[in-house]
């Protein structure tokens, strides 16, 4: 009964926020409103038993994603509105909904097809976090490297690209004057 | 219908990525994009844990975990080029981007 409400409260909210995102012409709404779904989101992953998945949900989505995008729309011109594209609606919410039923089916057609049994199924008389760290550090302990290396990499990426001259703005110089910044950088380099 | 099952979820996260289809077609704005690619991957998230939820397996969640890890970087890597693109052009629209056309 909590369950069904829950579920429907979240439904809604959801996607009342995502919807909010991605028609609204203003990009601080629909920033806000993406936090706010994400947060909604969590509250699935709770109802569903997963809570490190829901701690992680809030922590690396509403913590982490939407902190960056927040300190990185400092650097555009946010409070002009959003010029969209003005095509023919129907096409767009047509192929839209065909694609997202399609990716549905592609999750249900291995269920319906076999009897599936659990891979790695959940074990008796332990909380899920510690389920998680038990699979997570066994079975998917590559995976987890790798995605440590990606992340480190990425970081390195994103230090590289937003970090370099923050003092310059290359949009208010000249071109001649940019090209002169990069001739002076390449002595640095050199000497 | 008080009874939620796993059909539930998965009509959820197909509205839900239609929402975020319909957001990607629309915007032209490479911001909003990345916006819309967030919805994407959420709506995933929510067929991966009902799914590991309903048939009592953790490699659903396992999924998650790294779709949100992946979800992290090409944030950081995207604002990156962004940032770069917007200190050059002035704009981040999806229609100024057209040098590599033929």
């Amino acid at each position: 009964m909590f369950e069904a409400i829950a579920f429907y409260l979240f439904a809604f909210l959801t996607i009342a926020m995502f919807y909010i995102t991605v028609t609204t012409s203003q990009a601080l709404y629909a920033l806000t409103a993406l936090a706010a779904g994400m947060i909604f989101i969590s509250a699935f992953f709770f109802i569903l038993g997963a809570d490190f998945l829901g701690a992680v949900q809030i922590i690396v989505y509403t913590g982490a994603v939407m902190a960056i995008y927040a300190f990185g729309m400092m650097f555009f011109d946010t409070t002009r509105d959003v010029k969209e594209k003005q095509g023919n609606k129907f096409i767009v919410v047509g192929l839209s909904t065909l694609a997202a039923v399609l990716v549905v089916l592609i999750f249900v057609a291995p269920m319906l097809s076999t009897n599936m049994t659990a891979f790695y199924p959940t074990i008796e008389g332990a909380g899920n976090t510690q389920e998680v760290g038990m699979v997570l550090f066994t079975k998917y302990l590559i995976p987890f490297e790798v995605a440590a290396v990606m992340l480190l990499v990425a970081m390195v990426a994103g230090i590289v690209l937003a970090g370099k001259k923050m003092d310059l703005s290359l949009t208010l110089m000249t071109q001649a004057e940019i090209d002169a910044a990069k001739k002076e950088q390449d002595k640095k380099v050199l000497s | 219908m008080m009874e939620i099952g796993l059909n539930h979820y998965l009509i959820l996260s197909t509205i839900l990525f239609a929402i975020g289809l319909v957001g990607i077609m629309r915007r032209k704005n490479l911001l909003l994009l990345f916006f819309a690619t967030e919805i994407l991957l959420n709506s995933v998230n929510i067929a991966f844990a009902a799914i590991s939820h309903y048939y009592g397996d953790l490699t659903g969640q396992m999924f998650a975990f790294f779709v949100i890890a992946i979800a992290a970087s090409e944030v950081a890597v995207g604002l990156g080029l962004l940032i770069v693109w917007f200190k050059r052009h002035g704009n981040v629209d999806l229609d100024t981007m057209s040098t590599m056309r033929g």
